[in-house]
């Protein structure tokens, strides 16, 4: 399943220009408000026409402005959650389950009542009103609902950005279920490195209408640079690790990864799963030597190949740890006192408790070389 | 009390042509008051203001004038009244059908104000919603918007009918005030005040619409009630 988009599209002074192509199973549209990714989204649904250009879904065309084609959004089947869930308001929760079933050519309907109500975990809402239901809930029934049109295509506009931090941490293991146990591929339209480190596969970055960046997501990751302003201090390298052992007496869980142990705080992960781990640069310590008499529980040998000025006075430097790249930011003064240039042997120091909930997720590798 | 329920046939005649006329005319203005409210509200056209007055003239010119210019154009002789007896075998001259017309004419442009506010509330994203499920524009009014309006849709039929109750100028212009044909509980009432001793009757067609237009609108309020609970709007 791929998705081409090509478009330009001009709205007041704002301007949209993007040119991306994803393959992916979770493409994340990455960037801060005003960039225009939810657009695109709406461009790829079917409810705004672009001015120009052309947009693909599995092979099939949905717009071509030079063809004159356009395919209306009810014959795309193109799954949508919104941001603000929309939920028909006169229905219960189960006919708006149902809803888009009747649209779907028999043949076509691959989603099931059940395994999707058991998947989100809405079996006891069925009855009740949208009115009747916590922003979680009807987040959940919106994905729910989307999925049952069985589409070929998953939309999502930022589905957590009007929810709080424990309705988001409650409903992100279940885009992850969505992602690792369904086929359809899933476009995810965010402004937060945590969620997108968490669950992309994919990224493309936009900023002020164009495509800064785009490509798989440990790559994207470690391009500070790409990332905005206000969120540059959640990036950091994204590494594939797997449980090797819980340490119930100290509460923590031991991650395998190339390179080396890692501690965080225990996981209810059980062992041998994949773990997606997040390592913020800015909680990375350089030291020249091994350290000894330290605190932290997390030395990585490496090698340093690469140094780019950062934000004010900082550098980020990346470390090579037997194949996987660490990010650290570091002050310039630290750079020069310790005298780190490329292709010296450093360690890089992360204390377990810098990991929290949001830094260790469940599932799906990335590529962490792009 | 024996005076107050012991109609005479011609009264009981004016009772039942009332409400026969007021029903139908709420009935057959719905289908196109929900279209013209639909245009008004969502329609983006040369003319929109010039079909926007249009609507509303009955309600700002005397009745007199709008039943004789029905009397111009939907009389025997009037070109669509002509058209229409033809054709379908439809007259509305000196028949109760006239009266009906009049009424939903006189009624129009309240019941497609109520039915254009409630349009204008829908939200229109969860109609794009339930297009991206794969519902066609058609489905979606059916299944998302008609089930949304529906309480100005009661509220526009109920203020049809209650105007159609009362409406008195426009219909004796158009259809006269013949007894058991056109002669409404407005005519009855009006015809007994023209006639010497003709007060009793009077008072009593006079409770009796009292009676019929509050059991409307109490209806109207109790039925928009179930259905905005049924909805549970936030």
């Amino acid at each position: 399943m791929t998705v081409v988009v090509d478009i330009s599209h001009r709205l007041g002074d704002f301007g949209i220009d993007a040119r991306f192509e994803s393959a992916g199973r979770l493409t994340a549209l990455f960037g801060p408000s005003g960039s225009g990714k939810t657009t695109l989204i709406n461009m790829i649904a079917g409810l705004i026409r672009p001015d120009k250009g052309r947009i693909e879904a599995d092979g099939r065309v949905l717009v071509d402005t030079d063809a004159g084609l356009f395919v209306p959004k009810h014959k795309r089947r193109i799954g949508m959650v919104f941001q603000d869930a929309r939920l028909f308001p006169h229905m219960s929760v189960a006919s708006n389950l149902r809803y888009g079933r009747w649209f779907t050519p028999t043949a076509e309907r691959y989603a099931e009542m059940n395994a999707v109500v058991d998947l989100l975990g809405i079996g006891p809402l069925l009855d009740r009103r949208p009115a009747k239901l916590s922003g979680g809930e009807k987040q959940r029934v919106a994905i729910g609902r989307a999925l049952l049109a069985s589409p070929r295509l998953l939309l999502m506009d930022e589905p957590l950005a009007s929810l709080d931090e424990a309705r988001k941490t409650e409903i992100l293991p279940y885009i992850e279920r969505l992602r690792d146990e369904t086929k359809i591929p899933i476009v995810y339209v965010s402004h937060s490195i945590s969620e997108v480190a968490r669950l992309a596969s994919d990224v493309v970055v936009l900023a002020q209408g164009k495509v800064a960046a785009s490509g798989p997501t440990g790559a994207i990751m470690q391009r500070l640079d790409l990332l905005p302003t206000e969120e540059r201090g959640e990036g950091g390298a994204v590494l594939n690790t797997a449980v090797l052992r819980h340490d119930e007496v100290f509460g923590m869980t031991v991650l395998g990864s190339a390179a080396g142990e890692i501690r965080v705080p225990l996981l209810a992960t059980p062992v041998g799963a994949p773990v997606r781990l997040r390592i913020r640069a800015r909680d990375v310590m350089i030291a020249t030597e091994q350290p000894t008499g330290l605190s932290a529980l997390n030395i990585l040998p490496g090698t340093i190949v690469a140094i780019e000025p950062g934000e004010g006075p900082t550098v980020e430097i990346s470390v090579d740890c037997n194949g996987a790249t660490v990010l650290a930011r570091i002050t310039e003064q630290s750079r020069q006192t310790l005298e780190l240039r490329l292709g010296r042997r450093v360690y890089a120091v992360v204390k377990t408790v810098s990991f929290d909930r949001a830094n260790t997720s469940a599932g799906l590798p990335v590529e962490a070389d792009g | 009390m024996n005076w107050l329920l012991d109609l005479t046939p011609d009264e009981w005649n004016a009772v039942r042509l009332s409400v026969k006329v007021a029903t139908v005319a709420m009935i057959a203005s719905l289908p196109p008051g929900i279209l013209i409210a639909l245009v008004l509200a969502r329609g983006q056209f040369w003319g929109k203001t010039l079909l926007n007055g249009l609507v509303h003239l009955p309600l700002i010119l005397p009745p007199v004038v709008t039943g004789y210019l029905l009397l111009l154009s939907f009389g025997r002789r009037g070109p669509a009244g002509a058209f229409l007896a033809e054709h379908f075998g439809i007259v509305f001259s000196f028949r109760w059908t006239g009266a009906a017309l009049a009424c939903a004419v006189m009624g129009f442009p309240l019941m497609v104000r109520a039915i254009r506010l409630s349009i204008e509330a829908v939200d229109r994203r969860i109609e794009a919603a339930a297009g991206t499920l794969g519902a066609n524009p058609l489905w979606v009014f059916g299944t998302i918007t008609l089930p949304l309006i529906l309480p100005g849709l009661i509220a526009g039929a109920i203020l049809s009918f209650a105007k159609a109750m009362g409406e008195f100028g426009a219909t004796i212009t158009f259809v006269s005030n013949i007894p058991n044909e056109t002669q409404t509980l407005p005519s009855a009432i009006y015809t007994f005040t023209q006639v010497p001793g003709g007060d009793t009757g009077a008072l009593r067609l006079t409770l009796i619409s009292i009676v019929i237009s509050m059991a409307a609108l109490v209806a109207s309020e109790v039925l928009a009630r179930r259905v905005g609970k049924r909805m549970d709007i936030e």
